[in-house]
């Protein structure tokens, strides 16, 4: 097998044969290049849908207010529903199995913040702690908003990685007083989200958010996480909130516009369904590629076999033995598949790789392929080229020389 | 060096069975130029087959070089054309994407000779064919004589004990022919034993020994007037 000369003889075959390589060769690095382009894609989608739900909890529920559409009890349609701190408490007290929930009310319009001569306009929101977990942020220095913070209204804030860069570029912050529209928090921590747009907001406690800018009880939304519940329970959960909020709220359980809940754990759930979808897909188109470059090598080497017979014929009367006829074929073949089959894989990653930092959409970020599955998958051609040339193969190399001579 | 006794060969295609070869005996010595004549479907190429070990027989028995040749398996087939058998076809046969050199040299390749040393032995012999500024060239740019020529060294370069020549000048002109035949004699003075299967009378006539084969069987055999 290592023999250098049986190499050399094999190379000669090759440099002598380019269109017979050429094609076989072509078969090959077609298939793996289709499918990593195919892996790379599939995968691609399903980062960036991954990548959409990482940027706030995934088993999170959201309610927000709406204006009711239906009339009940002699209540007209068209009435604005308002969440106050009753619902916060309320739902903290009555709603069983829910972790994290934090109310949420956004400073608007004014959001001006500054520190000495640095000033920027950001999102300014008051939330509870639990807003940590919610909207899946990672604490880089200091601490998030606690309850403490929240239950004597200090005026704190943890500002995000956009903020700091913005007031402080590379100066300490920890500790410093920004001015928000103009009185002074106390930074206590920095964080960083992954959402390009949630990141660009600072956070401070509700309920100093209701005593120094909105006043009044008012929150805009309700936001929690379901532990490991499963859909059919979340869904339950949901259904415990509708039935509540409408009777303390006075709206029609059925009113699907008095309040919006947003179930992440229901979106999650239908997106792990379409990724389930998007692999089968991908599977099985990736198996027809395969299958079609099995038949393309197969066939390739039936009809190289079927062309060498005379040559065979030839080389036998010379004395060739029945072994290095079909070792002369067979490592030709797979000498050509391996190569070409590393070919497509090297063309296939390097396309994933010079595209994807030019793909900036939400919904496909990192198409990368599984490099395993690829490797086997050029294994499993080289090993079906071997095969489709060792049948043949093995049949040239045993018929007579005669007959393979007269074989015009 | 060669030796049949009461050989059998018959092909089956399909239900027919053709009997080709019906008992030959047959002595040919070490250095003979013998020549085999007969007309299409004498059994002649099938009879030079069976001697080159390209194809086998039925019934009774071929010796060469005093070894039984019977139900050999490839390997040792494929052992004894490369050390004691050289073949020169009609239609040449050569390798069509190697140049003449590496097709001289292939029968070396199977014998285990590194390249280099295959190729200088190969070019030797091409000088003697008077091929050597052809060396390089792909069978397809050389004449008919030039191509039998290639063959020829080829069948010579791994020193065999019997040459077998299949209508070596069947595809050749008449000058071509008797210049191909002169270099049978010269090859042949070296001690080489020479076979070579023709229907043309004046080939034969260079030769030493004449067979006639006939429906499969010897029909006369005589000395050559050379």
């Amino acid at each position: 097998m290592f023999d250098i000369d049986k190499w050399q003889e094999i190379f000669a075959t090759i440099k002598k044969n380019k269109l017979r390589t050429f094609l076989t060769g072509f078969s090959v690095a077609w298939g793996i290049f289709m499918l990593i382009i195919l892996l790379g894609s599939g995968r691609g989608l399903e980062n960036g849908i991954q990548q959409q739900f990482e940027r706030d909890a995934s088993n999170s529920i959201w309610i927000y207010r709406g204006q009711t559409s239906m009339p009940y009890k002699g209540l007209k349609p068209g009435r604005r529903i308002r969440f106050t701190n009753d619902d916060f408490d309320y739902s903290k007290r009555e709603i069983k199995n829910i972790e994290n929930l934090s109310s949420r009310l956004s400073v608007f319009p004014q959001r001006n913040l500054s520190y000495k001569n640095e000033y920027g306009n950001f999102d300014i929101i008051g939330v509870h702690p639990g807003t940590k977990a919610l909207e899946n942020v990672d604490i880089l220095e200091g601490r998030f908003l606690n309850e403490i913070d929240v239950s004597s209204n200090r005026k704190v804030v943890a500002i995000s990685t956009d903020v700091k860069k913005a007031l402080f570029k590379d100066q300490p912050f920890l500790g410093e007083y920004i001015k928000i529209n103009n009185i002074p928090f106390k930074v206590i921590g920095l964080f960083e989200d992954s959402s390009e747009r949630d990141n660009r907001r600072v956070y401070i406690p509700v309920s100093t958010t209701q005593k120094i800018f909105t006043g009044g009880r008012e929150i805009q939304n309700l936001a929690f996480t379901t532990g490991d519940a499963s859909m059919k329970e979340s869904l339950e959960i949901e259904d415990e909130i509708r039935t509540n909020f409408a009777q303390r709220h006075n709206f029609s359980k059925d009113d699907q516009r008095a309040i919006y809940i947003n179930n992440n754990v229901e979106e999650y759930q239908k997106f792990q369904n379409l990724f389930a979808g998007i692999r089968l897909f991908v599977w099985i188109i990736g198996i027809g590629t395969i299958i079609a470059g099995i038949v393309g090598v197969s066939n390739i080497m039936l009809i190289v076999v079927k062309e060498r017979t005379k040559e065979i014929g030839i080389r036998k009367a010379i004395g060739a033995t029945p072994t290095s006829i079909i070792g002369l074929v067979l490592l030709e073949s797979i000498l050509i598949t391996s190569f070409a089959g590393y070919v497509g894989l090297v063309l296939g990653v390097g396309l994933l790789e010079l595209i994807s930092p030019h793909i900036q959409s939400d919904f496909f970020t990192n198409p990368e392929a599984d490099f395993r599955i690829a490797v086997s998958a050029t294994i499993l051609l080289v090993v079906s080229g071997a095969v489709a040339g060792f049948v043949p193969a093995r049949k040239a190399a045993k018929i007579k020389p005669v007959e393979a001579l007269r074989d015009e | 060096m060669i030796e049949l006794k009461g050989l059998h060969k018959s092909y089956i295609t399909g239900t027919n069975k053709l009997h080709v070869l019906k008992g030959l005996d047959m002595l040919i010595e070490q250095g003979e130029l013998v020549s085999i004549m007969g007309s299409s479907g004498s059994g002649k190429s099938t009879l030079l087959n069976v001697l080159g070990i390209l194809d086998s027989y039925d019934q009774g028995f071929y010796k060469l070089n005093n070894t039984l040749m019977s139900n050999l398996s490839e390997k040792k087939a494929a052992q004894y054309r490369n050390n004691m058998l050289g073949f020169v076809f009609q239609s040449f046969n050569l390798i069509s994407f190697k140049n003449a050199m590496e097709n001289v040299a292939l029968p070396l390749y199977y014998q285990g000779v590194s390249r280099k040393k295959r190729n200088s032995i190969a070019l030797e012999y091409l000088e003697k064919m008077g091929l050597k500024d052809w060396a390089e060239h792909m069978p397809n740019e050389l004449s008919g004589g030039q191509k039998q020529r290639v063959a020829i060294a080829r069948a010579m370069i791994s020193k065999p004990k019997v040459i077998l020549a299949d209508e070596p000048t069947g595809a050749l002109d008449t000058k071509t022919s008797l210049e191909v035949m002169d270099l049978f004699r010269e090859i042949n003075k070296d001690g080489i034993t020479m076979i070579i299967v023709t229907h043309e009378k004046d080939i034969s006539e260079k030769t030493d020994r004449i067979i006639h084969l006939r429906d499969g069987i010897i029909e006369s055999e005589f000395i050559s007037k050379n």
